[in-house]
């Protein structure tokens, strides 16, 4: 969908579950999350959307990270939902195992849904992850990504974009950044499995989110979607403008948001106002060795392909049917 | 009724009698024969109602079963060796977690060098994880242990393995007698978690737990783990009288009322002891230690007292330290005066044999630490 105008947000079919005074609540209030925390937001719409598709039958399996340490330091638990956390790195197996538990027991009606950060999903986890893919296990696989390990203090994942600064890629006379590699792309190794669905989702289009999370739940077998979400501590802005970020990585072309079935690219969002990468680099400490007295604007001009590239590979400039 | 099976089959009979609800697979030699068999019990529809999933990793493997019995069913995997070490990480979760699950760990060594034989360093490597390791002697007592491993755990939350010799015990055949799955439901009932994920009563297992309780949860857990000495033994009992032989128990012991001289061990060798004992007459004694964990302390302190020597032979060793049962003994008989010595025996599937055991049992002014049989001749410091 494109972005709406004020005034289409009103309309029914464009209301978020999130702004329903009646919202299910599965993350509630009281957890330690910092101030605008993007991955405590995608996760409650993430959630909550799920809770109110399954009637509440929805268990939840954890990674180690941010969203673990954030929502249940014992005595305190801010989960409404059954819950559990078993490792940093072994998720995926976790919940392919609940879901069996659940399917022995004869309790179809359940669903489950695994979370993890992008450490947790695209680094250690990866074993598993792709070993759930390969079983088709019944699990949904919801990634959150904030492109670093937030919990530990901002050092480099797969994930990290290229010239990007992390506690462990800080910037010098001899190198800016991150390392220019290709990263991992989920998403596309997902995809590679055949596995019946995945998308991209982003925090800064709560509506395309929770359609495709409504989705993802009512199929069977292994779904994979993948959350962008901002850190303002990891990413260096003002904890207002995490919506503002995670929007202009959507409109320069840096996250694209699609829909693939099978294995096949279905369904991606166009841009409607196409943005240079710079006003979303700008924005961010993360990136601000590439600017100023040291400026770096090859880096800039590469970080732009990328984003060209994704425009070409999932259509964002329009060609498929709108999400 | 008496069958000749291989341990691996007898094994896996005797798992699939306990009912399990998911079993996972992840291939290593020497415990995939069971694991092989349970897969064709489930799709022969012998074993009904039971999830058998392959996975792409030990880590894999201990963590389904983790999600399984936190869902509450009653779920079961096996492995050995390397599989053990990368699944380390989720053996401490089930514990920490208390999580019933049973493992069997066929024992192997540990690289490098790569070693495919029988030694016990890998369920050393998990002495202290806090669940309970049960050493079987024969495959009769192999299959035995399972059933009441399942029992032992679900009464306890703690998680259980039941340690095989590789090889010797998983690839051997020997008379088994398997009981009937009316026999096992009677002694076995079904899994009733005491914690699940429960969606009428949500609640979050494995939260973070901060300094302010986490010593208070440890303590317990220790506290649990010493009770399940009198568990072990009272399943051991009620087996016995039920299937009217004697498997499991806390530890066994072999002629060691008025013997001088009693050698100590753990597993199937236990079995060589026996018969060596027996050629060297009367003063000669065995005990073998079957629950490793929790450690018997005052079974083998009462087994042990009269005793004026005490061998301890074992399949494993701390590094630069010396054996690991030995030192356990010596802490539990401290300041007897008896005369305790270690000798390390068997590592990698080096043979065990009875001339060697007893000529190092009858030089009694010998080495307080020996390496049975070892090959002076390719160790270079030993070189004359």
């Amino acid at each position: 969908m494109s972005y709406s105008t004020i005034r289409d947000r009103f309309e029914p079919e464009n209301t978020a579950l999130q702004s329903d005074y009646n919202r299910p609540n599965t993350l509630t209030s009281g957890h330690r999350a910092c101030q605008g925390c993007g991955e405590a937001t995608g996760a409650r719409a993430v959630l909550d959307t799920a809770y109110r598709a399954t009637n509440g039958n929805l268990v939840v399996v954890n990674a180690t990270g941010c969203l673990e340490v954030l929502s249940c330091v014992y005595p305190e638990n801010a989960w409404q939902v059954p819950w559990l956390h078993s490792l940093f790195g072994n998720t995926p197996a976790v919940a392919a195992g609940v879901a069996s538990a659940f399917k022995i027991k004869g309790m179809h009606d359940v669903r489950v849904i695994a979370q993890g950060g992008d450490g947790a999903t695209l680094d250690i986890g990866m074993g598993c992850l792709s070993g759930m893919f390969d079983r088709n296990d019944d699990v949904l696989y919801v990634c959150y990504d904030n492109q670093a390990y937030m919990n530990t203090g901002v050092q480099r994942s797969g994930s990290t974009p290229a010239y990007s600064r992390t506690a462990t890629t800080l910037p010098n006379a001899k190198y800016f950044g991150n390392a220019a590699g290709t990263g991992k792309n989920v998403p596309d190794i997902a995809m590679a499995h055949g596995i019946p669905y995945v998308a991209t989702a982003s925090i800064a289009n709560i509506q395309d989110l929770e359609k495709k999370i409504l989705r993802a739940i009512n199929i069977r077998g292994a779904r994979y979607v993948h959350v962008h979400v901002p850190c303002p501590l990891g990413w260096g802005y003002p904890p207002a403008e995490t919506v503002k970020v995670a929007r202009l990585a959507l409109q320069c072309g840096l996250f694209p948001l699609f829909e693939a079935e099978n294995g096949i690219l279905v369904a991606s969002t166009p841009i409607d106002v196409l943005k240079p990468v710079e006003e979303y680099l700008r924005l961010q400490r993360r990136f601000a060795h590439l600017f100023g007295k040291n400026a770096n604007p090859e880096a800039i001009k590469m970080l732009q392909q990328i984003a060209n590239k994704n425009l070409e590979k999932y259509r964002l400039s329009g060609g498929l049917s709108d999400v | 009724m008496l069958q000749q099976l291989e341990g691996s089959r007898a094994m896996a009979v005797a798992v699939g009698l306990c009912r399990p609800g998911v079993v996972c697979a992840y291939p290593i030699t020497p415990q995939t024969h069971i694991v092989e068999d349970l897969g064709e019990q489930v799709r022969s529809g012998r074993l009904q109602n039971c999830d058998f999933i392959n996975v792409e990793s030990e880590m894999a493997a201990i963590s389904v079963t983790i999600g399984s019995q936190a869902a509450g069913v009653r779920s079961y995997t096996a492995t050995s060796s390397q599989g053990l070490l990368y699944m380390m990480e989720g053996i401490y979760n089930a514990s920490g977690l208390q999580l019933p699950l049973v493992v069997t760990l066929g024992n192997r060594s540990i690289g490098a060098p790569i070693n495919i034989w029988n030694d016990h360093s890998d369920a050393m490597a998990m002495r202290d994880a806090g669940w309970v390791m049960l050493f079987a002697e024969t495959n009769q007592e192999a299959a035995d242990l399972h059933i009441q491993a399942f029992k032992i755990a679900e009464e306890t939350c703690i998680p259980t393995m039941v340690c095989v010799d590789g090889f010797i015990l998983t690839h051997a055949y020997e008379q088994v007698d398997l009981p009937s799955q009316e026999e096992v439901d009677d002694f076995l009932p079904p899994y009733n978690p005491k914690m699940q994920l429960d969606l009428a009563q949500p609640q979050a297992i494995g939260t973070m737990v901060p300094p302010e309780y986490f010593m208070e949860l440890k303590y317990e857990v220790h506290e649990n783990q010493k009770k399940t000495v009198a568990v072990v033994e009272r399943v051991g009992a009620e087996f016995r009288k039920k299937f009217q032989r004697h498997s499991g128990g806390l530890i066994r012991s072999y002629k060691t009322d008025g013997a001088k001289t009693i050698i100590v061990t753990m597993g199937s060798v236990a079995g060589t002891l026996k018969d060596v004992a027996d050629e060297l007459g009367d003063e000669f004694g065995v005990v073998s230690v079957v629950s490793y964990r929790p450690f018997p302390t005052d079974a083998l302190v009462a087994a042990l007292r009269n005793a004026t020597n005490i061998i301890v032979l074992e399949k494993a060793l701390a590094l630069g330290v010396g054996g690991i049962l030995a030192n356990e003994i010596k802490l539990a008989l401290g300041g007897s005066g008896q005369k305790i010595r270690s000798i390390i025996a068997g590592l990698g599937g080096r043979l065990i044999t009875k001339a060697l055991l007893k000529d190092c049992i009858l030089a009694h002014d010998g080495d307080p630490e020996l390496f049975l049989g070892l090959r002076h001749d390719c160790v270079n410091s030993l070189k004359k």
